[in-house]
């Protein structure tokens, strides 16, 4: 079994495979194998397209929490010039799972902030595989406050599993800090811009997502709590984690058509990890499209349109 | 003491009531902490607050605000938002049987209750969330009736009192309920951009979206002493590090001393620390302590 394909993608794997093979045999001698190879190409694109065209939630899950999925490092210098990393809360730590600074985006001088699981075990360890402690919000928070002071876009990516539940965590005010950075987020005078490229777990996630913009991954997901948590509360068995990802509507398309967010980016054909530059590019058109956009309004405007649309959530019929 | 005690009784005697199962007629109960037998009107007179030990039991929403308000001038806001079930979600139980089930049980539309009023003579907001209907958990109606409340605030130049008991979002409406918490958070920013105070009360328990919300954002953060409180619960933090966590973790006195509340305070003299530091932040007149 080929690690880069998930379980749904064996068939994919295997005629990959054989293409693989043919490839070393084609350079021992001289027969036609050409021929073979790109009929099996073309088997094995349109079983990508077919497969891909109807995914379930649960195999979206998959494909968001992938290990190959590009993550926020990946993104920095593919869409965004000249990137300083800062870092720290200035209270008590430096929170790796969350990486800001500032950039430029095509000119413009711009903040951008993500949460980053790691890729080798040694940087998944010093990330805290993407689960950020309340240093990382606060830190977060703290550039955000800076891009204010200096008419800075702020550029959120989020993907995390969710904040993480630590024992340290607690004693330092996790609760707090997400809460702060709703709050703060609601009325930044800035223009701020949110995607989730990955996971966006829960309060974890939407503490880096208040904004002008909410734009998620096509493979990407977005849930009040993770499929497995529902399950095992609902469900009282975290096995039934596909169907409560389908029961929740955690994919991008889902969500959009319930109106939570603005725009679905299209993914590669096989999603974002076969082509981490074309990804980026597509996210980077959407960015600089919404960004412009948002520069047309005056900041007090910018920040009324904010609330009132963090007002229409879910917003129901009230009899006066 | 007496005078805002003899001001509250009436209200609680005419909350209902169902006799609890292993009690004859509803006249005794158990403190589900000392496991004193407690004669029920007096545990009613004594605010749920068992006289023996202290424990304070849990209150319904409404029972919080009756409590809490004075006797006159109480005007009900957003009393007929119903939830919506938008997902058509169904686990084990349809939501929409959830629902009718929490309304018949507690008699009430959805998790939170809103009303105007006043406390010790200070005009006030007050919301308050009741955890016996679904666990308190946020979903739509909740955040609405929040925000009905922030706008009522601001139209009429009024402090805001959540009291809040919640295990979280309400995993039924999924996403819905987690954007409740950007939208109460924004409320609370709107009050502070207009001077207006807001006073958080953590009851027992208080966790995850709510928490992690509108219940962290007070200008004042007070809790209900020993009431358990966090972001997490103990289970999932115990299996994420491994390790015992004390006793005292996430209690009321642990926020205290790790500093995310300003203090904790006894059900009896709930009414007055609040009459009293609204009257400041307000610029009226000084509250008697009492």
């Amino acid at each position: 079994m080929n690690l880069n394909y998930l379980d749904f993608e064996q068939p994919i794997a295997e005629l990959e495979a054989k293409i693989e093979e043919l490839r070393l045999v084609g350079n021992d001698n001289n027969l036609n194998i050409g021929e073979e190879i790109a009929r099996l190409k073309q088997q094995s694109d349109k079983l990508t397209r077919d497969l891909f065209a109807n995914l379930n939630s649960g195999q979206i899950m998959k494909l968001a929490r992938h290990p190959m999925r590009p993550y926020f490092s990946d993104y920095i210098d593919r869409i965004f010039d000249d990137f300083d990393e800062m870092h720290g809360d200035r209270h008590f730590a430096d929170d790796a799972a969350i990486i800001g600074g500032t950039a430029r985006l095509n000119g413009t001088p711009v903040m951008i902030i993500g949460q980053d699981k790691g890729r080798q075990v040694d940087e998944k360890v010093k990330r805290n595989f993407g689960m950020p402690r309340p240093e990382g919000y606060r830190k977060a928070l703290r550039l955000m406050e800076t891009a204010e002071r200096f008419n800075m876009p702020v550029f959120t990516f989020i993907d995390t599993a969710g904040a993480y539940p630590g024992k340290d965590a607690e004693e330092r005010g996790q609760s707090e800090a997400i809460a702060y950075n709703l709050l703060k987020m609601s009325s930044l005078k800035t223009p701020i811009i949110c995607t989730v490229t990955g996971e966006g777990g829960s309060g974890g996630a939407l503490a880096l997502g208040v904004g002008d913009y909410v734009n998620m991954l096509q493979y990407s997901t977005y849930s009040v709590i993770s499929p497995e948590g529902c399950a095992s509360i609902l469900w009282r068995t975290n096995e039934k984690a596909a169907e409560a990802a389908e029961a929740m509507g955690i994919a991008a398309a889902r969500v959009h058509e319930l109106g939570l967010i603005d725009t679905v980016i299209d993914e590669p054909l096989g999603g974002a990890h076969r082509d981490y530059d074309a990804t980026a590019a597509s996210i980077k058109a959407i960015l600089e499209n919404q960004l412009a956009e948002l520069q047309g309004f005056n900041l007090a405007d910018l920040v009324d349109r904010r609330y009132d649309r963090l007002m229409a959530y879910g917003a129901l019929e009230s009899g006066k | 003491m007496s005078s805002w005690l003899e001001k509250i009784v009436p209200s609680i005697m005419r909350s209902e009531r169902k006799p609890s199962s292993s009690v004859p007629e509803g006249l005794w109960d158990k403190c589900p902490s000392c496991s004193a037998v407690l004669y029920r009107p007096e545990l009613e007179r004594n605010q749920e607050v068992c006289p023996k030990c202290d424990h304070h039991m849990r209150l319904s929403g409404r029972a919080r605000i009756n409590v809490f308000l004075d006797e006159d001038g109480r005007q009900e806001i957003g009393a007929e938002v119903e939830p919506v079930d938008r997902l058509k979600f169904k686990d084990s139980k349809r939501y929409k049987d959830r629902i009718t089930a929490a309304q018949k049980s507690t008699g009430e539309k959805d998790a939170l209750t809103v009303m105007s009023g006043k406390v010790e003579g200070v005009p006030v907001v007050v919301a308050a969330f009741d955890f016996k209907y679904m666990g308190g958990s946020m979903g739509a109606v909740v955040g609405h009736k929040f925000a009905m409340a922030v706008e009522h605030c601001l139209a009429n130049n009024l402090p805001l009192v959540c009291f809040s008991t919640s295990g979280g979002a309400r995993m039924q409406e999924a996403l819905f309920s987690l954007m409740q918490m950007a939208k109460t958070s924004a409320g609370i920013e709107k009050m502070r951009q207009n001077g207006l105070p807001y006073i958080s009360v953590m009851l027992d328990p208080c966790y995850g979206g709510v928490s992690a919300s509108l219940s962290m954002l007070g200008d004042l953060n007070i809790a209900e002493p020993k009431a358990v409180i966090g972001f997490a619960g103990r289970r999932v933090i115990e299996q994420t590090v491994r390790e015992a966590l004390p006793d005292d973790f996430q209690t009321a006195e642990f926020l205290l001393e790790h500093g995310a509340i300003d203090m904790v305070v006894h059900r009896h003299e709930m009414r007055n620390v609040i009459a009293r530091n609204l009257a400041k932040f307000m610029q009226l007149p000084e509250v008697a302590r009492s």
